[in-house]
């Protein structure tokens, strides 16, 4: 009794001693996120400490740490393109992960200096680098970057200047992979991107022009009511500037270069912003949205299509076929169902690149497909099932054979059980569609992430994203209750 | 003259259960027989085996010249001349939810028999007529009342033409007027020259209308 009093009072004692501490240090570290997805030579797990990350932004974060006389840096992961929201919602102080320095970045949050200077540089296979020499050389011709990028900015406008084909990725490494494959026929990316893409196939595979495309500098990123500490932090930045420690961060991970040693000059005499993109008018956006909605409507159509046909086969073979072929297609389903669609999406469009390499939309509207046929697959089966058996055996006893009986008697009472959940499945399918932006293909979802990530803001465009989708599936969804309503299965 | 219906000591089993022993049977030309005893004694299962509907183990079953051999259910390909022998009135009716009472009699005739649909549904009508319910020939199956599905479910067994009607239960819904209405009719289908196997367990309608009566017992 006593012995469990004292040890209460001690843990008690402790627990307090521990949060007081942990306070103290919270207030002393200075947050950071970053996206160690984006890989080395910015934010990389560190090889021999995963837990620990490595890059020269990571070094930069730490020389900031020391100028403030902050204690330490904490890492925290967040995705590249999260950046700017993630650091207005709080999740961390500074942003600092190849973040861009655009004109729509400072005009809604705080940002610092600029830190690197990168080049904008295309990556053509070998065979046509004798041929191709800018933007104005790839008329007609896809090009890939990373999503809402200056580079990717500079594409659009690219496309209706130049009549060339953007195609936008989500992480950095697919795009050269696609370049080598053949699927893109250049890459525009930051030149450090495209050294170490280069790197690691090798060196052979692609070849970077020399002659950059445009300049883009590197920030770091604050919340907007954060500009007093990033003032700060500009002045950490100059003197890291002044006395090299700031140089020797870049050669140790071999990125320093001229173009280095003039920006920080610049930075040091004044304070000059340096943007490259235009910033656009929100109406500017509706167009693309439109066609982004086509986008979504077609490869929902076109998967629809390809689902109904797939999965009409595969019920007719779990309900009319032989042993083997029930087993085969019972498989199918139950793998297809139990696995991410995602993951389909993937293996079909990377996976099988050795054995077919299928162009985007292709791929996608196979996996969208292929996969909601199991689920249609399974809607056919239980609705063929529902048409009582003693239908069945009284349209044998008339004579009929088994495809009249499948003809005139069952597959009429089936499709009219299946069309409200049919229906359904449709509705579902649209907005699954947005999943297939991983592979390249700009819908609806996507596009409205790219508005968003341009005007900083997911207010207007996710409302407007959201009023496209349920003007699409309401009507759906009210069709299928009406389905549902006149043909429910007989009791 | 031999008989339209011809069971020779009949046997099925259900997981080595005996549901049918030795049931041998004659049903002739003009005859309405009454298959009689309480549920589960295999009165379905034998109208079943008749039909081609299900497998039986030993025995033999000859329909108008066409015979069944115990073992599996031959393909439908085989079955067409049993097919166009034996109607069968099932208990539930069964009619197709998705045709109207004039095309759940037509299909038959112009699916298997070929009419044209006009034709077709002449001869519906007319059949439909006879069984008191022509006016009732656009109504669905869900529309209709248990003594008219009953007709409708007759006149479409009655479409194709076979000599030997087989009924499941036939009384097992109908009140007291539409049962002897029902034994009527029979009266009159057997009067054209058909055989009528009857499976019932309504002692009263069977002594009152059937020819011939046959118990099952357990």
């Amino acid at each position: 009794m006593i012995a469990a009093r004292t040890f209460g009072v001690t843990g008690l004692a402790l627990c307090l001693s521990t949060s007081l501490g942990a306070q103290s240090a919270i207030r002393r570290e200075l947050v950071w996120g970053g996206d160690a997805e984006g890989g080395a030579p910015f934010v990389e797990a560190d090889p021999a400490n995963p837990s620990r990350v490595r890059g020269f932004d990571v070094e930069v974060a730490e020389r900031i740490v020391r100028g403030l006389g902050r204690r330490a840096a904490r890492f925290v992961q967040v995705q590249w393109s999260s950046i700017d929201q993630s650091v207005e919602r709080g999740d961390f102080t500074l942003g600092l992960s190849g973040v861009e320095d655009t004109p729509v970045r400072r005009a809604r949050h705080a940002v610092t200096i600029p830190y690197f200077e990168f080049r904008e540089v295309l990556a053509v296979r070998p065979g046509d680098a004798a041929r191709i020499h800018g933007l104005a050389d790839l008329r007609g011709r896809r090009v890939a970057t990373l999503g809402a990028t200056i580079a990717y900015d500079l594409l659009v406008a690219a496309r209706d200047s130049m009549g060339l084909i953007p195609l936008s990725y989500d992480d950095d490494v697919h795009p050269y992979a696609d370049l080598i494959a053949g699927r893109v026929d250049a890459v525009l990316l930051d030149h450090i991107i495209a050294q170490r893409a280069l790197r690691r196939g090798g060196g052979t595979g692609f070849v970077i022009l020399a002659q950059p495309v445009a300049l883009g500098h590197y920030v770091g990123v604050f919340a907007r009511a954060d500009s007093i500490l990033r003032d700060s932090v500009d002045a950490v930045l100059r003197e890291a500037m002044r006395d090299g420690s700031l140089e020797q961060i870049f050669r140790r991970w071999d990125v320093w270069d001229q173009s280095q040693s003039a920006l920080f000059e610049r930075a040091v005499r004044a304070n000059a912003p340096a943007g490259t993109a235009a910033a656009s008018h929100a109406l500017a956006y509706l167009p693309s949205l439109a066609r982004a909605a086509g986008v979504t409507a077609l490869v929902s159509v076109l998967s629809m299509l390809l689902a109904v046909i797939a999965g009409l086969a595969l019920a007719s073979a779990r309900v009319y076929g032989p042993g083997w072929l029930r087993v085969a297609t019972t498989v199918y389903v139950e793998v297809i169902r139990g696995t991410p669609l995602l993951l389909q999406l993937f293996v079909i469009y990377y996976g099988l690149a050795g054995v077919v390499r299928l162009p985007a939309f292709l791929a996608a509207v196979l996996a969208l497909g292929l996969n909601y046929a199991a689920y249609e697959a399974e809607i056919y089966r239980g609705a063929l099932e529902a048409v009582p058996r003693a239908q069945l055996e009284a349209a044998r006893t008339l004579g009929l054979s088994e495809l009249q009986i499948l003809r005139l008697v069952r597959g009429p009472q089936a499709l009219r059980f299946a069309l409200a959940p049919m229906t359904n499945d449709f509705v579902a399918l649209l907005k699954d569609s947005a999943l297939v932006s991983v592979i390249t293909v700009v819908e609806l979802t996507k596009q409205t992430a790219i508005y968003a990530t341009n005007v900083g803001s997911w207010v207007v465009p996710g409302a407007l994203c959201a009023a496209v989708y349920l003007a699409m599936s309401l009507p759906l969804a009210r069709l299928a209750r009406r389905l549902e309503r006149r043909w429910r299965p007989a009791t | 003259m031999s008989a339209l219906l011809a069971i020779d000591r009949l046997t099925v089993r259900y997981d080595s259960r005996d549901v049918l022993r030795g049931l041998s049977l004659e049903v002739a030309r003009g005859e309405i027989v009454a298959l009689m005893g309480p549920s589960g004694v295999g009165k379905s299962t034998a109208l079943r085996a008749v039909a081609a509907l299900q497998p039986f183990d030993e025995g033999r079953i000859v329909v108008d010249g066409f015979a069944l051999a115990p073992g599996p259910v031959p393909p439908e390909s085989r079955l067409v001349p049993l097919r166009r022998r034996v109607g069968l009135v099932f208990q539930a009716h069964a009619l197709f939810s998705h045709l109207c009472a004039l095309d759940n009699v037509t299909l038959a005739l112009r699916h298997v028999l070929g009419q044209s649909r006009s034709e077709a549904e002449e001869i519906a009508a007319k059949l439909l007529a006879s069984l008191d319910v022509g006016t009732r020939a656009a109504a669905w199956p869900s529309q209709l009342s248990g003594g008219e599905a009953q007709r409708v479910a007759i006149a479409r067994a009655l479409a194709p033409n076979p000599p030997l009607l087989l009924m499941d239960e036939p009384t097992a819904a109908l009140d007291p007027a539409r049962r002897s209405a029902l034994g009527t009719t029979l009266r009159r289908l057997s009067e054209q020259g058909r055989g009528l196997l009857i499976a019932t367990h309504d002692t009263e309608f069977a002594r009152g209308h059937a020819d011939r009566l046959i118990t099952l017992t357990a």
